[in-house]
């Protein structure tokens, strides 16, 4: 098992504290995943072990839990990920195009991060935002009406 | 009380029951395959569709609760389809090796194949391919088999409290499985076997150790001696025919004899030695005040889970080796040098219900005389598998003897195979010991019973508080209470499997019945074999056994001797719960599916 790194620790310990408020109260799986996430970026093996022992549930569980949802990664996602929304309304104007394009232009496949750690890019169902489609996410941010170009400028901004 | 009407046949039915058993009543079996009564029923399979009239789609009836004025039918053309139409979609992502399956002729998915007439696959499409896992020393997952009915992880987790199943991954690539779907070797599994006993397909099997086995009968260098568990005397008959729970000690011993074993010997010997030792710890924590309770460690996968769980407690489990490795132990120093015999040249096989006790053998500290105590485990079922390739019918054996000198065991030996029967057979010697007075009434009603049952048992200045946990389920919650100061015992036997040895995880395993009490019903029924043949035997007490007295004169002095301690008695760790990192897998090469 490698070392851990004195930020690694630092966030090992963020997370125990970040956990005290879940102990010996059910339903609280989501939650505290989605704290952990925030914390170390995504969930990796040794995360999900930390969960499991800190809230003394079954490493399964937080796995089953891991798996199913998609707004859930296990591997590292870049400072920026784009999720190209594959809602009917989106895939039937582009989405699929979109999704190939943002691929050439970074050079990255879904689930892959950038070289500079920058970009990774993912799919997501439905967000709601049929009108302006074909979407892209970008944390918060919707970028509706995507095409070519909007994808150059997209890049570009979150470049800067 | 809900009235209803079933294929138009009108009954009352008790507030809460489902269709399924409502039919059942007015014998119409409805098929079901993940569904276990009282353990488990996710509605996942789908095969116990039925129609309620005034509803737009079909109900599984394991789930369906009757209602009054409910019009259910249950065999329509289109749900026969129906039915008929999951189970082959069931098949069209299992793999067609139901002739190199273990599970052949004993599974469930096949059974309802042949109940519905199954004769070509018309649905073709993706299958799932995932990696076999066969590190552990016990239990084989072969997750391409999973039908996903979860069995395993409401046993795992409702039955044991260990909990290291799961659905994970989603949609078509779902399974039941560890964390990560890796290997159980990363997890906190007991290895007790549970889950093998209640997977409806081959998804989940032991270790297979007959070659092994084989190849030491074939060896003309070694001298290979075979012990018999307790609880194996009475199951191994059900592969054969017999009736449940019958003793067929004397026959399994001939079949042994003619599958070529140079001696065939009790492991009931090794129980009562087993109690000679524990009987004495007792008597020292008695003396010293504790640490209380003593555990009982004759169970690997109690020992585990333990050691996981509650590393606290390690000190409380009874330093005393379980019976097989006492009595390795002893076959490689007390035979051998009674039989004059290289030690190095002994092959020590065991045979027992159990498959954690291939892990136990393996336990890097169980080799205390130089030698492995134990080189080979076979499970009930492998045993069954060896004499079906021998063609040894178990039914035309003669009732042979066991070879002596570790081949005669006290009544109190012989009832370790059932829950609650270790605790009884130490109450017979620490009785005598602590009072130094003769036990008249040697049977202990109190603590034979098929539920969890504490006593309070008067013994000289002692007054003794026990109790029997079936079941590390059980077992976790007896240890809570005693924890919370809620409880409180000074001993105390736990077996890792429902009904103890005779349910243990390598016994037959019985498809008959979808209501798991009925399974745990089906294994307390082996065990009566057990008391039978400890009401017959002339000594009934470990320490009254002539040839444990023997060893004890010969051999080891006395109980608790610098010997007895560095040969019989062992150690404990703490364990982490998790693997770290995932270990190296082996690879598998994938096997040709024919569709």
């Amino acid at each position: 098992m490698a070392v851990k790194s004195a930020r690694e620790t630092e966030l090992y310990h963020q997370l125990t504290r970040a956990l005290e408020k879940y102990k010996g109260k059910s339903g609280v799986l989501i939650a505290a995943l989605q704290e952990a996430q925030q914390i170390f970026g995504y969930l990796p093996r040794q995360v999900m072990i930390h969960v499991a022992n800190e809230l003394t549930i079954p490493l399964a569980e937080v796995y089953s839990v891991v798996s199913f949802y998609s707004l859930f990664s296990t591997v590292p996602v870049g400072l920026h990920r784009l999720e190209v929304c594959m809602g009917t309304a989106c895939y039937v104007r582009g989405a699929e195009k979109l999704l190939q394009g943002l691929q050439d232009k970074l050079g990255l496949k879904p689930g892959e991060v950038s070289a500079d750690g920058r970009f990774s890019i993912a799919t997501t169902r439905c967000t709601g935002a049929c009108g302006a489609a074909p979407v892209i996410k970008v944390g918060d941010e919707l970028y509706g009406g995507m095409n070519e170009e909007g994808l150059d400028r997209l890049i570009k901004e979150l470049k800067q | 009380m809900p009235r209803l009407w079933i294929d138009g046949q009108e009954l009352e039915v008790e507030q809460g029951v489902t269709v399924l058993e409502a039919a059942r009543k007015i014998g119409i079996d409805i098929p079901t395959l993940c569904y276990l009564k009282d353990l488990n029923a996710p509605a996942s399979c789908r095969v116990c569709l039925v129609q309620v009239e005034g509803r737009p789609t079909m109900d599984p009836a394991c789930v369906l609760e009757a209602q009054e004025n409910m019009h259910v039918l249950t065999h329509t053309p289109e749900v026969v389809a129906a039915r008929k139409q999951m189970v082959e979609l069931l098949l069209s992502d299992h793999p067609f090796e139901c002739l190199t399956c273990e599970r052949n002729l004993n599974c469930e998915l096949q059974r309802l194949a042949k109940r519905f007439g199954i004769r070509d696959i018309r649905l073709e499409g993706s299958r799932n391919h995932f990696p076999v896992d066969d590190l552990s020393p016990s239990v084989v997952r072969e997750p391409d088999k999973c039908i996903r009915c979860r069995r395993c992880i409401s046993i795992c987790e409702y039955q044991q409290a260990v909990g290291i199943y799961r659905m994970i991954e989603r949609s078509f690539n779902a399974v039941a499985g560890p964390a990560f779907n890796g290997s159980l070797m990363e997890t906190p599994c007991i290895y007790c076997g549970q889950c093998i006993t209640v997977c409806p397909t081959g998804a989940l099997r032991e270790q297979d150790s007959t070659a092994r086995v084989w190849e030491a009968l074939q060896n003309p260098d070694l001298h290979v001696i075979v012990q018999t568990a307790p609880a194996i005397r009475s199951t191994i008959g059900e592969e054969f025919g017999y009736p449940i729970g019958t003793d067929v000690t004397g026959k399994m011993v001939a079949a042994l004899k003619r599958l070529g074993f140079d001696r065939v010997f009790d492991d009931c010997f090794g129980a009562d030695v087993t109690i000679m030792e524990e009987a004495r710890e007792l008597a020292e924590r008695l003396e010293r005040g504790g640490p209380f309770p003593q555990f009982t460690a004759c169970c690997p996968s109690w020992v585990r889970f333990c050691e996981s769980f509650y590393p606290d407690l390690i000190d409380n489990l009874s330093a005393v080796k379980s019976p097989q490795q006492i009595f390795g132990a002893l076959a490689k120093t007390y035979y051998a040098r009674e039989a004059g015999i290289d030690p190095a040249r002994i092959f020590v096989v065991s045979i027992m219900p159990c498959v954690s006790k291939k892990y136990e053998l393996l336990r890097p500290e169980m080799n205390a005389s130089g030698f492995r105590d134990v080189d080979a485990e076979l499970s009930t079922r492998e045993f069954a598998q060896m004499l079906f390739q021998a063609g040894i019918d178990l039914r035309k054996m003669p009732d042979e003897a066991y070879d002596s000198p570790m081949g005669y065991a006290s009544g109190a030996g012989v009832i370790f195979g059932s829950t609650g029967g270790v605790m009884e057979a130490a109450l017979r010697t620490v009785y005598e010991m602590l009072t130094g007075e003769e036990l008249e009434q040697v049977e202990f009603p109190e603590v034979r019973s098929e539920e969890y049952k504490d006593a309070e048992i008067q013994m000289g200045q002692y007054r003794l508080k026990a109790a029997v946990a079936r079941g590390t389920g059980e077992a976790r919650r007896l240890i809570e209470a005693v924890l919370k100061g809620e409880k409180e015992y000074h001993f105390v036997e736990v077996m890792a499997c429902p009904a103890g040895c005779v349910g243990g995880g390598g016994q037959p395993i019985y498809i008959e019945t979808n209501d798991w009490n009925e399974q745990v019903a089906h294994r307390s029924r082996r065990a009566g074999g057990l008391y039978e043949q400890d009401r017959r035997k002339e000594f009934r007490k470990s320490h009254t056994n002539p040839s444990v007295i023997k060893l004890y004169q010969d051999f080891l002095g006395h109980p608790g001797s610098d010997l007895a301690r560095q040969l019989l008695h062992t150690s404990y760790v703490s364990r982490k719960l998790y693997a770290p990192e995932p270990l190296p897998r082996k690879e598998h090469k994938q096997k040709v599916q024919p569709l």
